[in-house]
């Protein structure tokens, strides 16, 4: 039992990452990662609502009448999306502000949907509870470290504090422009996986063919 | 598991009667903290525009507080003739809002910073110290390329020279119209004069750089890149500084002077 919820906890830190693996989560990935102070708090959000819809659809998970089952798991998500911002924006309001929408697309977010459906709805609250906070912390990881570099290289600093002192403050590190635009958490997210994925050799999925479909087996990937 | 079409309805029912209780009692709960803050805000960006803050440091609430209240009188005009309105309490007054109903604001006419409509009465700031009025502070919004901008002018007593300008919410593309809010670029105003000798709106931004406030005063760098961003900074300065917006506010305070 220890093992099962020791699985559910780390498994999505690496073997299956929801970023890295499951590729899920991208479009917040890119938005909130330019200083890692909002990250941090982004990730904080994700893992709360992972964690709390997680518990809330499985507790009901046998009562679900299935027919309705995804969007009973949406209405969920949705409300403690709000609590949440309700929450971010009484309590830190100029990083609420900073994050503006995307606290609100946690509801888009695939990872939250992702781990109800796949997991919540088959297991009991408390190994969903960690499942949700597993999946929460592979995914706020990941946005650590995109942060992270992102933060340093872009503005020269981390969590706010100067570490690379830039050209328009008077030092001499002139800062690399492209970490702030989008297409940086892209690129940096892209190196993740390959680096995990060369680590692990067998995250890298099969090449697809034709004649995989008619091998015996296929269905396991169908996933 | 099959379950009747009865069953299916009345657990959707549930669930959202449930989630509902959850979602209001939050929004209910923490809506003063969430007012609180909104106002706080609004203290720290007037401080930053009137010079008693730094953009940089970040303060406790009761500092900021005291700070503005030290300093700082809010203060409700009547924007068509300027004159101080009684009986409005600046700390609800929300200016945004009075602008959106028909009933306390006007149609703008026609203009080139797009404003569609003129509150009646406008919130502004008076900077006092010690004892002297040091600044004023008008709210300033107006249409950029994607975006509304919203912002704060502070001008000194001979309400001709631009202490400092701010714009606290804007949706203008990053790195190039959102650098507004960019303090280096914000520090180019002060010194430079908002009106010419027959007290016309006179600043603008230009191509390229402008020179030292000195020799060049009517005129600010304009936001390489942004050319249209630009534009609706200028046109927005000069319909709030004109007759529609708060040219009769600051005659009063001219005449007050007797300049």
């Amino acid at each position: 039992m220890m093992s099962k919820e020791r699985e559910a906890l780390l498994d999505p830190l690496f073997d299956n990452n929801p970023i890295g693996l499951q590729v899920l989560g991208i479009c917040s990935a890119l938005a909130v990662t330019t200083k890692m102070e909002v990250a941090f708090v982004m990730s904080m959000a994700v893992i709360a609502v992972t964690a709390l819809s997680s518990v809330a659809v499985s507790s009901i998970r046998n009562y679900v009448p299935s027919s309705i089952r995804i969007i009973v798991q949406l209405t969920i998500i949705a409300s403690l999306v709000i609590i949440t911002d309700q929450i971010l924006k009484a309590f830190v309001y100029d990083i609420s502000k900073q994050l503006s929408v995307f606290v609100g697309l946690i509801i888009t977010n695939c990872i939250v949907m992702g781990r109800a459906e796949a997991y919540a709805m088959q297991n009991p609250p408390k190994l969903a509870f960690i499942d949700g906070i597993g999946n929460g912390l592979g995914y706020g990881l990941v946005l650590m470290l995109v942060a992270f570099v992102r933060e340093l290289f872009g503005s020269g600093k981390v969590f706010g504090i100067t570490i690379l002192q830039t050209v328009n403050e008077g030092g001499w590190y002139v800062p690399n422009g492209l970490m702030l635009l989008a297409p940086a958490a892209f690129f940096l997210i892209g190196g993740f996986i390959w680096v995990v994925r060369s680590y692990k050799p067998e995250q890298v999925e099969e090449d697809f063919s034709v004649g995989a479909l008619f091998e015996p087996g296929y269905e396991v990937h169908l996933r | 598991m099959q379950h009747s079409a009865r069953y299916v309805i009345t657990f959707a029912a549930a669930i959202c009667a449930f989630c509902s209780i959850f979602v209001a009692s939050s929004a209910v709960l923490l809506k003063d903290r969430q007012e609180a803050n909104r106002a706080l805000d609004i203290q720290k960006k007037v401080l930053i525009v009137a010079d008693l803050m730094d953009e940089k440091e970040s303060l406790p609430a009761e500092e900021i507080r005291r700070r503005f209240e030290k300093n700082i009188t809010p203060k409700i005009i009547d924007v068509a003739t300027g004159s101080p309105v009684d009986g409005v309490d600046p700390a609800t007054f929300d200016q945004r809002e009075a602008a959106a109903d028909p009933k306390t604001s006007r149609p703008a006419p026609p203009n080139a910073a797009k404003v569609v409509r003129i509150p009646n009465h406008a919130q502004i700031f008076e900077v006092i110290e010690d004892g002297a009025l040091s600044a004023v502070i008008l709210p300033i919004e107006g249409k950029g390329l994607w975006s509304t901008l919203y912002g704060y002018l502070a001008l000194a007593p001979d309400v001709r020279t631009i202490n400092g300008i701010t714009f606290y919410e804007h949706g203008e593309t990053a790195g190039l119209g959102g650098e507004v809010d960019n303090p280096r670029w914000k520090a180019l105003w002060k010194g430079r004069q908002a009106f010419d000798d027959q007290w016309q709106p006179a600043i603008s931004l230009v191509k390229g750089s402008a020179g030292p406030p000195d020799q060049d005063p009517h005129h600010v760098d304009g936001l390489s890149g942004a050319t249209i961003t630009s534009r609706g900074v200028t046109n927005l300065l000069a319909f709030w500084l004109g007759d529609d917006g708060f040219a009769p506010y600051l005659e009063q305070l001219r005449n007050q002077k007797g300049t």
